[in-house]
């Protein structure tokens, strides 16, 4: 199915970054690239740091060492909202989505990036405040379409269960038409049904969108089956970084998995 | 049985996205402005007009004021009172200052004041949250009370420190009786109340809600933090400096300010814990019931003809209020609002339970 699907050149490449927490090393010395239209994962045991690279990729945290070229530009401290602006977003590990609103709210507050009117348009509710509301609705209902969840539009999403708040929460996402999607656990919790669901909404996305997708996952079957690529993180430091393959006989995978000898 | 939806489908996004989707909600709106505008000023008595329905629409103003800031940004504060006193002051200053300035031309001056101040008080906001936020709002609130008392030129340096109104007029039309006090106020509240509407369900009301839900996920999916607090910051302080003005001139014609204290902004913050946090109308139904509690409890009083003594009375009150408070922040935190749109929803299937 991702056959008509190329793979680019480089869009984002994290070079040399550690980033430590008090005494505690979160990252040390992480180099990895991502390139254009990839699913890369990155995996990894508890602690090894998957979540912190997510943060510094998208700005939430700032590295003290090394930096973040993204499509040629290099940043050293930026704000996640300007990451927004520039086409990255993300979800979360633990759902964050707006517990007051609904649905539809929800996926509309991804498109608040799009929206040019004042708050005077807006609290009038007159010309352009109105035309974006409706356009931008338009929108968001294609991204309700695509990912199939129509019938809970108009519901509070603290209502929702489980697996389709997670799914409200990749539409959020997509609503901001992202170039690079960050995934940060997106199956974690879900039963084999949602996880299929899951899988192909990702792979759609990508082979639809052209969207270039860096996910973390724990589910090994899910990385090797959808990744193009993947990097091993253990304890902050990258172990390994290649294809699936690859990585499936990679000693230092295999040790730092199933235990051996350090 | 009559509050029912069915059969009444949208075809476009612009009506299913319109403040009133549901055509007996539109009757009601119209049916109650024109109540309110056509009927009331002439047929009200002026005790129910000035005792009553003036000093609710305004407070109904102030409490929204506060719940764009507290109910929908999500930033706690306890300076309502002094961004009301901020209003005023700046009208009065204005209006004295400016001889032939237009009434409405001052009372939005005075709004954009208040606005400039709230920003001022609400940059700590950029760096605390909650309590502490809370507290930061309360050196506002004192410190704009002494700035006040303390420099006479704030009060055209008359002796006592209090403010009166100077006459009113609007495009040669004295303001001067009850109802046309009546209906300045309700033009100005009806219209902020719309216009607070808008904001709510439009991009920037959204941004507010998703900054109070979760500020992590809100600046990573492009929302500036800064902007969207101080915004709502000005905003919030504009409505509660219009309320101010509104207060100092229509309702009362003098005041120092003393009528700005503390226990008016709790009592601001106690409209919208009743009424509801984050909804508009939860702004009004929580004034409502601030306004005629006492009211009530007095009534109350006269049918037993002084066995009760009015000093109880006012305890009660008191009593009422916190125990209320404690009530609805167990039981119904999105308060009055919450219980209205809940027997809303239960009456559209009535008779069946779902």
């Amino acid at each position: 199915m991702t056959q008509h699907r190329k793979i680019g050149d480089v869009i984002l490449q994290a070079e040399a970054i550690s980033l430590s927490f008090g005494g505690v090393k979160a990252l040390s010395n992480i180099s990895l690239e991502v390139r254009e239209h990839e699913i890369l994962s990155i995996i990894g045991p508890n602690g090894a740091g998957k979540s912190s690279m997510l943060n510094v990729i998208n700005g939430v945290y700032h590295p003290q060492q090394g930096h973040v070229v993204y499509r040629g530009k290099t940043r050293d401290r930026m704000r996640p909202h300007e990451a927004a602006r520039q086409g990255i977003a993300r979800t979360f590990q633990n759902i964050a989505l707006f517990k007051g609103m609904s649905v539809l709210d929800n996926i509309m507050t991804g498109r608040n990036l799009k929206m040019r009117a004042n708050f005077i348009q807006q609290a009038l509710y007159w010309g352009r405040a109105q035309r974006e509301e409706i356009a931008q609705r338009a929108y968001v209902e294609k991204i309700i379409d695509f990912l199939e969840i129509q019938h809970i539009r108009k519901t509070p999403v603290g209502r929702l269960p489980y697996g389709l708040q997670k799914r409200v929460e990749l539409a959020r996402a997509l609503a901001a038409e992202p170039t690079m999607l960050l995934l940060d656990e997106p199956m974690a919790g879900m039963n084999v049904e949602e996880k299929q669901d899951m899988c192909r909404f990702i792979l759609d996305v990508n082979d639809e969108f052209g969207t270039t997708i860096v996910l973390i996952e724990h589910d090994m079957g899910v990385v090797m089956d959808i990744s193009d690529r993947i990097v091993v993180l253990d304890y902050g430091k990258k172990i390994g970084d290649g294809t699936p393959d690859e990585i499936r006989v990679n000693p230092d995978v295999i040790a730092a998995y199933l235990g051996g000898s350090h | 049985m009559f509050y029912r939806e069915s059969g009444q489908f949208k075809s476009s996004y612009a009506a299913d996205s319109a403040i009133f989707t549901i055509a007996q909600d539109r009757v009601f709106i119209a049916a109650l402005l024109a109540l309110s505008f056509v009927a009331i000023p002439g047929l009200a008595s002026d005790y129910l007009l000035s005792g009553i329905l003036i000093p609710f629409l305004i407070l109904s103003l102030a409490a929204l004021g506060l719940n764009i800031l507290t109910g929908y940004a999500g930033q706690l504060s306890l300076g309502s009172a002094a961004f009301m006193a901020v209003g005023a002051f700046a009208t009065y200053n204005f209006m004295v200052r400016l001889p032939g300035m237009p009434l409405l031309v001052a009372l939005f001056l005075g709004g954009l004041c208040a606005a400039l101040v709230g920003v001022a008080f609400g940059l700590p906001s950029l760096r605390i949250k909650g309590f502490y936020l809370a507290v930061a709002t309360l050196a506002a609130q004192f410190f704009i009370e002494w700035v006040f008392t303390k420099f006479g030129w704030f009060s055209n340096n008359s002796s006592s420190g209090v403010i009166s109104a100077p006459a009113m007029q609007i495009f040669g039309y004295p303001i001067d009786s009850p109802a046309s006090k009546y209906l300045l106020t309700l033009s100005i509240v009806a219209f902020m109340a719309l216009a607070a509407k808008n904001m709510a369900r439009a991009s920037i009301g959204r941004a507010w809600m998703a900054v109070r839900d979760m500020d992590v996920a809100a600046e990573v999916i492009g929302i500036p933090m800064l902007r969207t607090k101080l915004l709502a910051f000005a905003i919030s302080s504009f409505y509660c400096g219009v309320a101010g003005a509104l207060y100092a001139f229509v309702l009362l014609g003098t005041v120092d300010a003393q009528a700005f204290d503390l226990h008016r902004s709790f009592q601001i913050l106690f409209m919208i814990i009743i009424g509801g946090v984050g909804s508009i109308l939860g702004s009004f139904l929580g004034a409502a019931f601030i306004v005629l509690l006492p009211i009530g409890l007095n009534l109350i009083g006269q049918v037993f003809h002084g066995a009760i003594s009015t000093q109880f009375l006012a305890n009660l009150e008191m009593m009422l209020f916190g125990g209320l408070i404690i009530f609805f922040l167990i039981v119904e935190p999105h308060g009055l609002a919450r219980l209205w749109q809940i027997s809303k929803e239960k009456l559209r299937v009535w008779p069946f339970p779902h």
